[in-house]
């Protein structure tokens, strides 16, 4: 097959469209969609190779957002490093911090009060709901609804995001945990606001799923498109609602019982399709279970210190040794890997993305459906760049 | 039926629409900058220095040049150069100050660890993001004297925040009067007689 | 234009247009007074549908920003009423781009040809009373014709710019703009079969008066009536390349869509010649289901016809807008097999209703209630039947937990 050599494609910035003759197929059309692209969620790149319309051959490029994360890491202080976490996805600042916190907790053997392990399960649960939203609202963006279910979506966001930047001082670069609970305690002002808000957004999820759900043209748009078997899942490692909408039973907060969750009571919605419309819908089903850990949260929160009174913030070193902590962020199961060698910094500093590992299986769910779809398809995958890249 | 989601959301587009004239919630966008959002308390941008009066900044600086928030920085954005005299502080102790205190906001990622470690309260986060300059590398290094801000700011801006540091600070200094009069009073308190020298008994 | 029908008393707002180009008219000699005529007929069409564009662009960002809980724009003068004018003057200093291979003649000649048809459809809607520019007899057939060939125009735009994506995608465009024509001629056929005539003219005379004296005569109100104005309506969406039906525009923009190789002020015609398209089909609609000119109630007649006829079009207008701001988009496939396999039995099944329908006029008393019921389930059961077999496979789901 004369296909061009897409290694050089990748590096060159060569012409967006060109005709590449395959023996088996006759012409085909390389498209190269991205980096600057209305619908690639960030700076990505998919060339993708097409007969007609149908999608042959798909191979991303990413790497556009490289900032050398694990790199600065070795460099910098644990502390230091937490404000470089809110930038891997930055849309789930809050959940990057806890899985870091997680990591370097156990790294150190460090206990956490009871308290900030409450404040982290409603302040995770918090994350889930505003990036679960954004995602229903990009997946019709992508399907071509003028933007209406994303600015419903991004109203209900902003109440998030102010209760963010009322607690830690920033929307989104919130830089919150630390070794041993949690950097602000919340005062019961803020706890009412929380409460309000968590009660009021099942009243918001119906009105968007009477939008949105039965929508005619949304079903016939994304079901039956991108099947993920679950088989390839768990080959591919993928994690998080995609995983569950294919049929696994796989929930880090269930598998692991990390932080508050084993004395919250929540149910993990699994889908039988796989397909997107599965994963858009598992989302909202788990939209309505994190109300339910959130009002859980909010009434069982205990008193106490809200941060380790032995936690040490400046001179950190943790005795020699690897920890592996994970959380089961918004996206799939988000990790850090530390090796420590007594130093200030840490030695080997690595990042599990959900977005990158769930990104591996694009290919596999494009091939055969139309570009149309393709996009959709990366849509209902969710993905942050700020993740992928690193 | 066919087309009886479609017609659901149709209606919920309506309801936004004729919403979005009477109830605020439907209609959510700042005229800004003719409508400003309050900040809530806790928000910060970048850090300035706190000054403990306003008429002479620089010589009221709570910054001892100690250098920790400079080593904590993750971007490593704060440039500190010690003095090479001394000042007198607010508790009337000699202390030396910084004679540079740059931050290059060009870099600074507003985290806050520098107001975290800060033994002395003396760097704090401002508020201030309506901050332009014509020079992308030196129009946003801000030095001592720009970054310097009095403690009536701090107030106006952090209320409750001000209000905890300057009680600390303030207990702080009432202990350091505390032990400085008892030694004070231990030092002019007349000297007991010297204990008699006993004569090593006669052989 | 026609004279008024005699024995109507009209009072003054519905005879100002008329007494306003007379007027005009007379300071010109007699001979060249039909020319005159023509032309101010033609400068006020432009001049009204050239400003209704404009501030139908504003009002489609505006409702848009009320659907989605903001402003829209309303920084460009009061509220954002100098906003078209400012995209104007942006289209228009923009540099127009040639590609050295595309054929100059045909590549100017696109958009003008498209905007030219578009308007051309003007001609014999009934704007009014008074105001037809030209009544022809077979004026719905004209008026069809020249909207079909906008469709030329679509692909001498694909052809002319000498891209093998851009003609790709401008077949697809033709495919369709072709696949609606067919739902769109067959619903108003039985509007001709029911009114005898071709002429539009005609077509809202027949929907004068008032039955029981508050219910219309609008063709829309009988069974047939609604169906077929439901499917007009539905490919009027598709034949102006609007949501849910603009993929031609959006999609394949990523594939060279066939306005690729148009910048600054053609591309900004082939959208003019888009609304237009809108505003002219959505006066056909008007003038063939909602009774043209005609007010809905007798006491209402005060208020002039030109004004109940551009009620009913902002009204026609708004719904354009809100089913955008609402609705995702379909794909091609999807598209097709709306047309040909939902729309198409649809509207010939409508058409056996109207027959039906006409010809069971004279029946009487409970043999009313029969007609009535025997229409409304021709016109209700095939969509819910169609709709079944449209939509196999595709539903709401249950959901299990672990």
């Amino acid at each position: 097959m004369n296909v061009p050599d897409l290694q050089a494609l990748a590096s060159v910035p060569g012409p967006a469209i060109r005709a590449v003759h395959d023996e088996f197929h006759g012409d085909l059309l390389e498209v190269s969609m991205g980096p600057h692209h209305p619908s690639t969620h960030g700076v990505f790149r998919m060339i993708v190779t097409l007969d007609g319309e149908t999608v042959v051959k798909l191979k991303p490029v990413f790497g556009y957002l490289h900032r050398n994360h694990e790199k600065i890491g070795e460099n910098t202080s644990y502390l230091a490093s937490m404000p470089y976490t809110d930038r891997l996805d930055y849309f789930c600042s809050m959940t990057n911090n806890w899985a870091y916190a997680l990591a370097v907790e156990k790294l150190a053997g460090q206990a956490v009060p009871d308290r900030a392990e409450y404040v982290r399960v409603i302040l995770a649960e918090l994350t889930r709901l505003l990036n679960h939203t954004c995602l229903a609202g990009f997946l019709l963006q992508d399907g071509g609804a003028s933007g209406t279910p994303l600015m419903y979506a991004f109203r209900e966001r902003e109440k998030i995001l102010d209760l963010f930047e009322s607690l830690s001082g920033s929307r989104m670069m919130c830089n919150f945990q630390r070794f041993g609970g949690c950097r602000v305690d919340p005062d019961p002002a803020w706890l009412a606001a929380a409460r309000t808000l968590a009660d009021g957004y099942g009243r918001f999820l119906d009105e968007f799923e009477r939008l949105l759900t039965g929508n005619e043209i949304l079903m016939a748009r994304t079901q039956g498109i991108g099947r993920l078997s679950p088989a390839l899942a768990v080959g591919a490692g993928v994690t998080g609602p995609i995983l569950r909408a294919s049929g696994v039973d796989y929930d880090l907060r269930k598998v692991d019982g990390y932080g508050a969750y084993p004395r919250l009571k929540f149910r993990v919605p699994l889908g039988d399709h796989g397909d997107t419309y599965d994963r858009y819908m598992i989302r909202v089903l788990e939209m309505r279970e994190s109300i339910s850990l959130l009002q859980q949260a909010l009434a069982d929160l205990p008193a106490g210190p809200i941060m380790d009174p032995k936690a040490k913030l400046r001179g950190f070193r943790p005795k020699a040794g690897e920890a592996y902590g994970r959380i089961e962020g918004p996206k799939g199961e988000i990790g850090f890997y530390l090796i420590s060698e007594g130093g200030p910094n840490p030695y080997r500093y690595r990042v599990r993305p959900p977005s990158l590992i769930n990104l591996t299986i694009l290919e596999d769910l494009c091939l055969g459906h139309s570009i149309a779809d393709a996009v959709v398809i990366l849509g209902s995958i969710d993905i942050v760049l700020g993740e992928v890249d690193r | 039926m066919l087309g009886i989601g479609l017609l659901q959301g149709l209606a919920v587009t309506a309801r936004n629409l004729i919403g979005s004239f009477h109830d605020p919630k439907r209609f959510v966008t700042t005229q800004y900058p003719e409508e400003r959002t309050k900040l809530p308390e806790a928000y910060r941008n970048f850090p300035f220095l706190v000054a403990e009066n306003a008429t002479d900044p620089m010589g009221t600086l709570r910054c001892v040049a100690c250098q920790i928030c400079e080593k904590e920085c993750p971007p490593q954005c704060i440039y500190i150069e010690k003095s090479k005299d001394k000042k007198p502080d607010a508790n009337g102790k000699m202390q030396i100050y910084p004679a540079i205190f740059a931050i290059d906001t060009a870099v600074c990622m507003s985290c806050q660890i520098c107001v975290e470690v800060c033994p002395f309260d003396a760097i704090k986060m401002d508020q201030v993001f309506e901050f332009a300059a014509t020079d992308r590398f030196n129009g946003l290094v801000l030095d001592r004297v720009q970054l310097a801000k009095p403690n009536s700011y701090f107030h106006g801006i952090h209320p409750t925040e001000a209000a905890e540091v300057d009680g600390r600070l303030a207990a702080a200094r009432k202990a350091a009067e505390e032990k400085a009069r008892l030694a004070a009073a231990a030092k002019a308190a007349p000297k007991p007689p010297p204990a008699p020298k006993v004569d090593p008994p006669a052989e | 234009m026609n004279p008024c029908p005699s024995g109507t008393q009209q009072h003054f707002l519905e005879r100002a247009p008329v007494l306003l180009r007379d007027w005009i008219t007379s300071f010109l000699p007699g001979s060249t007074r039909w020319l005159a005529d023509s032309l101010i007929d033609i400068a006020s069409i432009l001049a009204v549908f050239g400003l209704l564009f404009a501030f139908l662009t504003l009002a489609e960002r505006k409702v848009l920003g009320r659907v989605q809980n903001r402003p829209g724009p309303n920084r460009t003068g009061w509220m954002g009423l100098l906003q078209p004018f400012a995209d104007g003057i942006k289209m228009l200093t923009k540099e127009d781009v040639v590609p050295r291979a595309a054929d100059p003649v045909l590549h100017f000649l696109a958009p003008v040809a498209l905007l030219a048809f578009s308007i051309l459809t003007f001609a014999v809607i009934p704007f009014g009373r008074n105001l037809v520019p030209l009544d022809l007899d077979a004026g719905v057939l004209y008026f069809f014709a020249a909207g079909s060939a906008t469709e030329l125009a679509i692909f001498m735009a694909g052809w002319a710019s000498h891209n093998k994506y851009a003609l790709f995608a401008a077949m697809r465009a033709l495919a369709q703009l072709i696949s609606y024509e067919l739902p769109l001629l067959l619903s108003f056929v039985p509007v001709v079969l029911a009114t005898g005539s071709l002429s539009p003219t005609g077509i809202v005379a027949a929907q004068a008066g008032w039955r029981w004296g508050a219910v219309p005569n609008w063709l829309v109100f009988t069974p047939w009536g609604a169906a077929g104005f439901a499917i007009f309506m539905i490919s009027a969406l598709a034949e102006s390349n609007r949501s849910p039906f603009d993929l031609p525009e959006a999609e394949s923009e990523l594939i060279a869509g066939h306005l690729t190789e148009y910048s600054g002020f053609k591309y900004a015609l082939f959208f003019m010649a888009e609304y237009f398209g809108m505003c002219a089909l959505s006066g056909m609609a008007v003038t063939l289901f909602l009774g043209g000119w005609h007010a809905p109630l007798p006491v209402l007649e005060i208020i002039p016809s030109y004004a109940w006829f551009a009620a009913k079009l902002l009204v026609l207008l708004a719904g354009f807008i809100w089913i955008r701001a609402t609705l995702p988009r379909l794909r091609m496939d999807q598209l097709t097999k709306l047309a040909w396999k939902f729309l198409v039995p649809l509207a010939l099944i409508n058409l056996g209703t109207t027959a039906f329908w006409t010809l069971t006029h004279p029946w009487e008393g409970p043999l009313q209630l029969l007609r009535w019921g025997v229409a409304l389930g021709l016109v209700l059961i095939p969509p819910v039947l169609l709709g079944r077999g449209l939509s196999s496979g595709l539903g709401p789901r249950r959901y299990r937990y672990a």
